[in-house]
């Protein structure tokens, strides 16, 4: 990368983006009917959080490097 | 014909006209300026950055396709998802770094930075053709979300007059967009995504509690699923766990790669308004996730159909007085105009910068520019309803499948140029090349399905097709690259320097 001896220490937070790959990308960790919460089999709910996840994980990389 | 319906429509479709002609006032700049028409000035602040990337990537064309879909495949639908979960931690690494080289040296198009990077105009014309050819059947099948509604509303007729509502609606379109440039989707955003939340806000609150509450729907639904000639679920096994992750993570990243999409983040103001973007852009995801469910909810209403495009428009005439029908309605059309502006623009650019000027008149202005452009934008609207007029449907939709395979074949040089130059200019164009030829015949094999399942050894792996054919262009990079240097043959002059992709500090640029 080419700024990285630029602005080595902020960068390091982005590994963070790593984790909703895997959350999301991998079925079997969510492919499944139970727990239902709401009425929302469990693949519908858990993605549903993932949606809420990744923003959270976006407003923490954010507020840490800018 | 539905009048209470047709009536609140056409009310709000004349609000958006009023916007769209006064988006060019809007801002006032001079607009015979390509840098103004086509990318207002990069000056955008993250919040309308925020409905004009929403309104770009979440089209009339998802809200038909994607319940559709739901409604006829079930789970396979919801790969919509994830995708929309992923891609936008890839926009808030990536995008930053294609805005801030792209603002140092002028650069409007994809094509302009693989221009400048690689010093190579052969693979910057793939690059811009590449994004032209996706860009078009996009914009045809947005007049198909205008076209579905208009249906449901019961404006018929037969002839000339079976198309006219469309003709006129796509001319008061590219009217204002010839006029005001990325002003008008920007503005015209601003009404569609409210309409759009309204929308989707009382569709949950009143569908499923007159449908017997979520966990009857989804029961409904998966026995109608299980029971179809072609047999689906609303749940995911085994089997479809390769085409739903590589669905998510090829659409997530030919997302980013598509013109209107890089439009929408070159017209930001700084980086760190793309940032801001990244992190409350996944709103619309859960609007999306919901948006889905309509396809359970049809199932559940009771909602026969063998055309999947009316799925939503018929369950949203079953369960809404027409008055809130015909507001639902306004809101897919004004859906279908915003990101075909936008698209339009794009293309528009991508003509003028990398094709007008750089093969047929190298000596023009910008104020040649802004003109060729705004032109080409009613060129490009013509084109589409032209195909959607004339073309028997299942083309436009084939070809927008095809264009999603096409626009990740430019990932290498646009994405993977942004952080490294190691690449030789003629192994990527080679490499495109040879992940156009694979992805197009993957699919076509298929009888135009996204899935290619890949025999390797013992086992079969169904995997989006554009995967496969962006695997098969990266290998040929890599290994022409190799070659190519080895015999040292010329790399050309890279016109950025390492500092324009800099990340800049809040505060600097664009807080």
């Amino acid at each position: 990368m080419d700024d990285k001896s630029l602005r080595p220490r902020s960068k390091q937070w982005y590994w963070l983006f790593l984790l909703p790959f895997i959350g999301t990308l991998w079925p079997p960790f969510y492919a499944h009917e139970r727990p239902i919460v709401a009425g929302f089999p469990f693949l519908y709910w858990y993605l549903l959080v993932w949606v809420l996840l990744v923003g959270i994980i976006s407003a923490i990389v954010f507020a840490i490097t800018g | 014909m539905n009048w209470s319906a047709f009536i609140v429509f056409v009310i709000l479709f004349a609000l958006v006209t009023v916007v769209g002609f006064w988006a060019a006032r809007w801002r006032k700049a001079d607009l015979t300026l390509l840098e103004e028409w086509g990318l207002a000035g990069r000056r955008f602040g993250s919040f309308i950055t925020w409905f004009l990337i929403g309104g770009d990537l979440y089209t009339a064309y998802t809200f038909i396709a994607v319940p559709g879909l739901v409604y006829g495949a079930g789970v396979t639908g919801f790969f919509a998802v994830p995708y929309t979960i992923v891609v936008f931690p890839i926009m808030f690494v990536v995008m930053p770094r294609l805005w801030s080289v792209c603002q140092a040296n002028g650069y409007v198009t994809p094509a302009d930075f693989v221009r400048g990077r690689f010093d190579s105009r052969g693979l910057s014309l793939a690059i811009a053709i590449t994004g032209i050819l996706a860009t078009l059947p996009y914009i045809a099948l947005q007049l198909l979300g205008i076209q579905v509604v208009l249906e449901a509303m019961g404006v018929t007729g037969t002839g000339i007059m079976h198309d006219l509502p469309l003709i006129i609606a796509f001319g008061i379109l590219a009217a204002y967009t010839y006029t005001s440039g990325l002003r008008a989707p920007a503005t015209t955003a601003v009404i569609k995504d409210t309409l759009i939340y309204i929308t989707v806000i009382v569709a949950l609150i009143v569908i499923p509690a007159r449908l017997g509450g979520f966990g009857h729907i989804f029961a409904v639904a998966n026995t109608h699923l299980l029971a179809a000639p072609k047999p689906a679920s609303i749940f995911l096994g085994p089997k479809g766990y390769w085409a739903f992750s590589t669905l998510a993570l090829g659409s997530a990243f030919a997302l980013l790669m598509y013109p209107h999409a890089i439009t929408g983040v070159l017209a930001s103001k700084g980086q760190t308004a793309i940032k801001r973007n990244a992190v409350f852009l996944p709103l619309y995801s859960i609007l999306l996730l919901f948006i889905a469910m309509f396809g359970y909810f049809a199932l559940a209403a009771g909602i026969h159909t063998k055309v999947s495009s009316l799925v939503v428009p018929l369950l949203l005439l079953k369960e809404f007085p027409s008055w809130f029908a015909g507001f639902a309605f306004a809101a897919i059309a004004i859906g279908a105009l915003v990101p075909a502006s936008i698209m339009s623009i794009a293309a528009s650019n991508l003509w003028t910068r990398n094709i007008y000027k750089e093969y047929v008149n190298p000596t023009a202005t910008t104020a040649d520019e802004s003109r060729v452009a705004k032109l080409v934008s009613l060129v490009v609207k013509l084109g589409a309803v032209i195909f959607v007029v004339a073309l028997p449907l299942v083309y436009a939709i084939n070809l927008q499948l095809l264009g999603g395979i096409w626009i990740l074949q430019t990932l290498p040089a646009v994405m993977l140029g942004l952080y490294t130059r190691w690449f030789h200019r003629s192994a990527l164009l080679i490499g495109w090349l040879v992940g156009m030829v694979i992805g197009t015949v993957m699919a076509a094999s298929q009888g135009f399905v996204s899935i290619f399942p890949l025999q390797l050894g013992g086992l079969v792996l169904p995997v989006y097709a554009a995967v496969w054919a962006t695997l098969a262009n990266l290998l040929v990079s890599v290994v022409l690259t190799w070659i190519f240097n080895a015999v040292k043959m010329a790399r050309g002059v890279d016109a950025t320097t390492p500092a324009q992709y800099q990340d800049v500090a809040a505060g600097s640029i664009g807080a």
